[in-house]
């Protein structure tokens, strides 16, 4: 095979042979670029690829699409389902439509950017993946996340970042109401730029100056010793 | 698990396709539900003054044709009767009250399993794909039509406890999901009168909506008030005699999407079961809200 655009039919090869084939391309392949057609919404399409690869998935995913993905840039050419980015290590991967619950749940890097509305629980403990939502976010987004930056150009439902360890969230428009320890914090320097740069990546226009910053008010989870009574 | 799908049609054109571009659909779902499966469709509208009944026994080889002469010669009405795999359709001028009060007291083990106007239930254990054939679905024409496939749960696998469970005239109800309070919601509702054929939980939600409805409460307000009193996990398709209504507990953890496009809505457990429709892949697709009320066609 030549170095151009490769082509994988689900429909003729199923979910297994498109997995098997991506997984087992040596690291440093020159079949780099992947067209995936037919999706048909199946799930775990394009999920454990450990290398620098680009694929075009043209179609609507079903469920964790893009899974554990390291290096691979996934571009979804539809609506996500359940859990999109799931655990992602590192790379890209790009929604252009809606996702479904749970997109980019325990992600420990790597950028997701999802160009329309992701519902709840968006990034639920979240480890370091950097997330960028055009639309708005679902009840619970963020939950208990640890790590990495969470952007949201529309409003935000309920609780978002309940329990919420060390991520920083950015909303533009309305948080419906923040979840434990979740409170609004000062926008400073360091923010605006880790801002601007991620905007930037997702082709935003949105100005990093008409965001706000949430986080962890860290007192649900550091032990406090006047609290040593109560254990 | 269980699977849910439903689709209505805009386009009139479609109308005459429903059971073809169902089909697929609802055998997509099978591996969410391969207990037993079963579907609502809102076809061939009877007269104002008639009623039509979907009726099912256990006994395939049961004669209908003793309940339609029964009914005729005790109720002195007109009885017409199509059977259909272990169901029949029957439609009659009866009062309904006088049809389902005569077959509890003569034939008990016929199960009422819908009734009104336009909506037919058929339901049975079994795999999508087969209940699909026996019920003969694949040439359903209607506007549109909902369908459930089980995985079961809180009660067991019999046609009893299969979906669409009936909530009223033309109206049905497909779950997802799980209630924790049905057993107290049942006893309660047993009090005011109203009567269950099984343990099952999503029978409980039912017959507090057909209890609501009776109260003379609308199809949003009883939904709404479904939000408070149900207690558990759901994602519910009800269906209703222009349309369907799609509602989703506040957690939203039930799996639930929806797509619409000029010809058709669809609403699917997941996206898998629409993308065989035509022009899926160019839909408005998103995951509905919890505890947001979503209908179509006509007032809710």
């Amino acid at each position: 095979m030549t170095s151009g655009t490769n082509e994988l039919d689900l429909q003729k090869v199923g979910v297994r042979g498109i997995n098997e084939t991506l997984q087992k391309l040596p690291k440093n392949t020159n079949q780099r670029h992947w067209l995936v057609k037919n999706p048909m919404g199946q799930h775990a399409i394009a999920v454990g690829l450990d290398g620098p690869l680009a694929i075009d998935i043209q179609g609507h995913v079903g469920f964790y699409c893009g899974g554990m993905n390291k290096e691979s840039e996934i571009i979804i050419h539809g609506h996500a389902g359940v859990g999109v980015a799931e655990n992602m290590m590192s790379g890209l991967i790009w929604v252009k439509g809606n996702a479904s619950e749970s997109a980019g749940a325990t992600g420990n890097g790597g950028l997701l950017i999802i160009d329309g509305d992701a519902s709840s629980r968006c990034g639920i403990s979240m480890k370091g993946i950097d997330i960028v939502v055009g639309g708005s976010v679902g009840h619970m987004s963020a939950f208990m996340a640890q790590r990495g930056n969470l952007v949201v150009c529309g409003n935000a439902g309920e609780a978002l970042g309940d329990s919420i360890y060390e991520a920083r969230l950015y909303v533009k428009g309305k948080a419906a109401n923040l979840g434990a320890d979740c409170i609004e914090k000062e926008m400073r320097s360091e923010h605006f730029e880790d801002l601007a740069k991620l905007l930037e990546r997702a082709k935003r226009k949105e100005r990093p100056e008409d965001f706000r910053r949430y986080g962890s008010a860290r007192k649900l989870y550091n032990f406090n010793v006047d609290h040593a009574d109560a254990y | 698990m269980c699977g849910i799908v439903g689709l209505y049609v805009k386009n009139p054109k479609l109308k005459s396709k429903l059971g073809k571009l169902f089909k697929p659909m609802i055998i997509e779902m099978t591996n969410r539900g391969p207990d037993s499966a079963g579907v609502a469709i809102y076809r061939n509208p009877v007269k104002k003054n008639e009623t039509k009944f979907s009726l099912a026994h256990n006994d395939p080889a049961f004669d209908w044709k003793k309940i339609d002469v029964g009914l005729e010669r005790t109720l002195k009405c007109d009885c017409r009767i199509t059977k259909i795999g272990n169901h029949c359709i029957l439609v009659t001028n009866a009062k309904e009250k006088a049809v389902t009060d005569w077959l509890r007291k003569h034939f008990p083990e016929v199960r009422v399993v819908g009734s009104g106007h336009t909506i037919e239930i058929f339901k049975e254990t079994g795999l999508p794909a087969n209940v699909y054939e026996k019920f003969n679905l694949d040439e359903a024409q209607g506007t549109h039509i909902i369908g459930h496939t089980r995985m079961a749960t809180e009660s067991a696998v019999t046609t009893a406890g299969s979906h669409p469970f009936a909530t009223g005239a033309d109206l049905c109800l497909v779950h997802n999901g799980s209630l924790s309070n049905h057993n107290r919601l049942r006893e309660n509702l047993r009090r005011k009168g109203m009567e269950f054929q099984t343990e099952n939980d999503t029978e409980v939600a039912a017959a507090y909506m057909t209890w609501k409805l009776r109260q003379g409460a609308s199809l949003k307000e009883t939904l709404q008030d479904a939000l408070k009193d149900l207690d558990g996990f759901y994602t519910f398709l009800v269906g209703t005699h222009d349309g369907f209504a799609v509602v989703r507990d506040p957690i939203a953890c039930k799996h639930a999407v929806i797509a619409e496009n000029d010809d058709y809505v669809a609403m699917a457990t997941e996206y898998r079961a629409i993308a065989h429709l035509p022009g899926a892949d160019k839909a408005k697709i998103w995951e509905p809200e919890p505890v947001k009320i979503y209908t179509w066609g006509g007032k809710a």
